[in-house]
């Protein structure tokens, strides 16, 4: 019989982050099609709250690691606050959102209690088939697993936030001791552009993909980096868009040459940067072959602008192209957006 | 008292982004369709990796630096005529599959065996480094299994940036959600370093250093270790290519006004 542990960390203001609402949604509804009992397990420095807010979930049984030693990401504590967890609990499966801190932490403590890990899961079913992407989006895998306790770590963006009364309930507090060696690292901060200057936004509608040909000599024979900046930066505002870019572009940044300030390597898309998840994406002058396209696998509608209409970005891949010059449509298009 | 780090990098290769991928049915599950003829590159997280170790490494006299790569033997010695040419290293190769379909539980079992026997490494000196992911498995999972069996309790995923401090603590910047980054300091090594891009552009290649390094990679290739890493436990159901080919239309003729207003309302839609 298996067991079923949703496991999650609690934000800086105490609640649940919506991809660990998600990972909920794929817990609970694992958790009846398979008729396992559910546990729910939190970390983080109070998580009263964010117990309170899923306490419709179905779950058996809430418990948690809390305290000032487990407010923020750092492997040792989160490990051993997570190994706690699952012992406590007997887990056989344990579903945890796939952010950056249970995805630092997990690995190895799916090694200690010699159980195994998938991550990247973007679906499971009642056979306890999962699904994965591999060769970095390229192929899509379906595979299940014998070895216990087995964590998955949910991809964002792929079930629904879970969504229920609130109401209050007993968390029981698992008693984690930390030796003086799992302090050695300290967390300092977050270091963020300033809210103005923050170009991924990945609750936005819309992804705008720039590419290389921003930077490229256009038709008097001059590059117009600057211009391409402000029409970019004018864009993203005005229509609230998260900016990724092909690889060509960032790696211009530590190249030396005039370059797209407003881009930094974590903006770049495709086989080496991110595969975000957006309802739309609008491409522009990108020509990356089909390997680099995986930048924009997980983009619902598609829209590409190039001056080449045989652009390898776009033909296949994109619903509609425009065989355009991108600084005349964007321009246009700012000008239509209004303030 | 000795100085300087003990830099251990875990990277294998990968094949070229460029090539057309297949999966096949192999006899010990999915696999790559020619996977041994397909050109193959430095998995490119675990190649940011080496590089920032050989910057490392420079700054801090006394250092030093090992590449253990597990993937197919002959593979290796190709891949070496390229990345032996840009820093610095000693190769501690293990002869086996570098698929992406392997379990990473095994590949970090057969890579914490094989850094647990390279003589004189200075634990107390220790930094771990890898990539974030691979390009193969992208799991992000490897190096923390490394780590923890290497008993590391200091570990960081997705780094852009590691500074030594002038007490020599490890200042670090990892990438978190919503393009942040988180800071921290280790009060030192040991610590396992999963890097993403950093900020180092590919050193040139520099045949002094390939010839150098090569004399020492030759014999540890033909001492290779097998390593049979497999797939224990896991059933593959399947694995395909996304079929969806998108019918795309294009419009060639359109003015930029019509354009603009046609991305207008599909914005606001
Ligand atoms: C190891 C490795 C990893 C890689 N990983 C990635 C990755 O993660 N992501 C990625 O994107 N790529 C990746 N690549 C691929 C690579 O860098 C590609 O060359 C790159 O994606 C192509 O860049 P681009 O589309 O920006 O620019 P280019 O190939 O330079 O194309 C520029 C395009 O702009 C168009 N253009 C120019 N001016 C205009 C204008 N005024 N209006 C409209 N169109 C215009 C041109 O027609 C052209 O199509 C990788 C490659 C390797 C070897």
């Amino acid at each position: 019989m298996e067991k079923i542990l949703f496991l999650a960390c609690t934000q800086e203001d105490g609640v649940l982050p919506k991809a660990a609402l998600e990972t909920l949604t794929a817990a609970a509804d694992l958790a009846a099609a398979v008729q396992a009992p559910l546990a729910v397990g939190l970390i983080g420095e109070n998580v009263q709250a964010a117990a309170d807010a899923i306490a419709a979930c179905g779950a058996q049984e809430f418990c948690a690691v809390t305290g000032e030693d487990f407010a923020s990401s750092r492997y040792a504590s989160d490990a051993a606050a997570a190994e706690a967890l699952v012992r406590k609990t007997s887990a056989t499966l344990v579903l945890a959102p796939a952010l950056s801190r249970l995805a630092k932490a997990l690995p190895g403590v799916a090694l200690r209690l010699d159980g195994r890990i998938e991550t990247h899961v973007c679906a499971v079913d009642g056979a306890l088939n999962i699904q994965r992407w591999y060769y970095r989006q390229r192929m899509i895998a379906t595979l299940t697993r014998s070895q216990r306790p087995w964590f998955l770590l949910i991809d964002p963006g792929v079930f629904k936030p879970w969504e229920g009364q609130a109401a209050s309930v007993m968390v029981e507090p698992v008693a984690v001791t930390l030796p003086e060696s799992a302090r050695r690292t300290r967390f300092v901060g977050f270091e963020a552009p300033p809210a103005d200057a923050q170009t991924i936004r990945p609750e936005a509608e819309l992804l705008f993909v720039a590419g290389a040909g921003w930077t490229k000599k256009q038709a008097d024979g001059q590059p117009h980096v600057k211009v391409a900046e402000k029409l970019i930066h004018d864009f993203i505002t005005k229509a609230k868009a998260s900016l990724g870019s092909s690889k060509s572009l960032v790696d211009q940044t530590s190249e030396g040459g005039e370059v797209i300030s407003l881009l930094s390597h974590l903006n770049q898309v495709g086989q080496t940067g991110a595969t975000p998840r957006h309802p739309k994406g609008l491409a522009t002058c990108c020509h990356g072959e089909e390997p680099h396209t995986v930048g924009w696998r997980f983009i619902n509608k598609r829209r590409a602008v190039n001056l080449d209409a045989n652009c390898g970005w776009a033909i296949g891949k994109a619903d509609v192209l425009y065989v355009a010059d991108a600084f005349q449509v964007v321009a246009k298009v700012n000008e239509l957006l209004g303030d | 008292m000795s100085t300087g780090f003990h830099i251990v990098v875990c990277g294998s290769l990968v094949p070229d982004p460029l090539q057309t991928l297949a999966p096949v049915q192999g006899p010990a599950g999915p696999a790559l369709k020619n996977e041994l003829m397909l050109p193959a590159v430095l998995d490119p997280f675990a190649a940011h990796s080496l590089y920032e170790a050989a910057n490392l490494a420079k700054k801090a006299p006394g250092s030093k630096i090992w590449l253990v790569s597990l993937g197919n033997k002959a593979k290796l010695q190709q891949l070496m005529m390229t990345v032996a040419q840009k820093v610095p290293f000693e190769l501690v190769p293990l002869d086996g599959p570098a698929s992406g379909f392997t379990d990473s539980f095994e590949v970090a079992a057969a890579l914490a065996g094989a850094i647990d026997k390279i003589p004189n490494l200075d634990r107390s000196r220790l930094l771990l480094f890898g990539g974030c992911a691979s390009a193969s498995r992208d799991a992000g999972v490897t190096m923390q299994m490394v780590g923890e069996r290497l008993g590391i309790l200091d570990q960081f995923l997705a780094v852009d940036e590691l500074k030594v401090e002038e007490n020599g603590s490890l200042r670090f910047l990892e990438r978190i959600e919503g393009g942040r980054y988180q800071v921290s300091v280790c009060s030192g090594p040991p610590a396992m370093v999963a890097w993403a891009t950093g900020n180092l552009p590919e050193p040139p290649n520099n045949p002094q250093i390939g010839m150098q390094n090569m004399r020492a990679i030759m014999p540890a290739l033909q001492k290779a270790q097998p390593a049979p890493v497999a797939t224990s436990g896991i059933t593959f159901a399947s694995v395909t290519l996304p079929a969806q080919q998108r019918q795309t239309r294009i419009v060639k003729d359109a003015s930029v006004e019509e354009i603009a207003k046609e991305i207008v309302a599909w914005i606001k839609e």
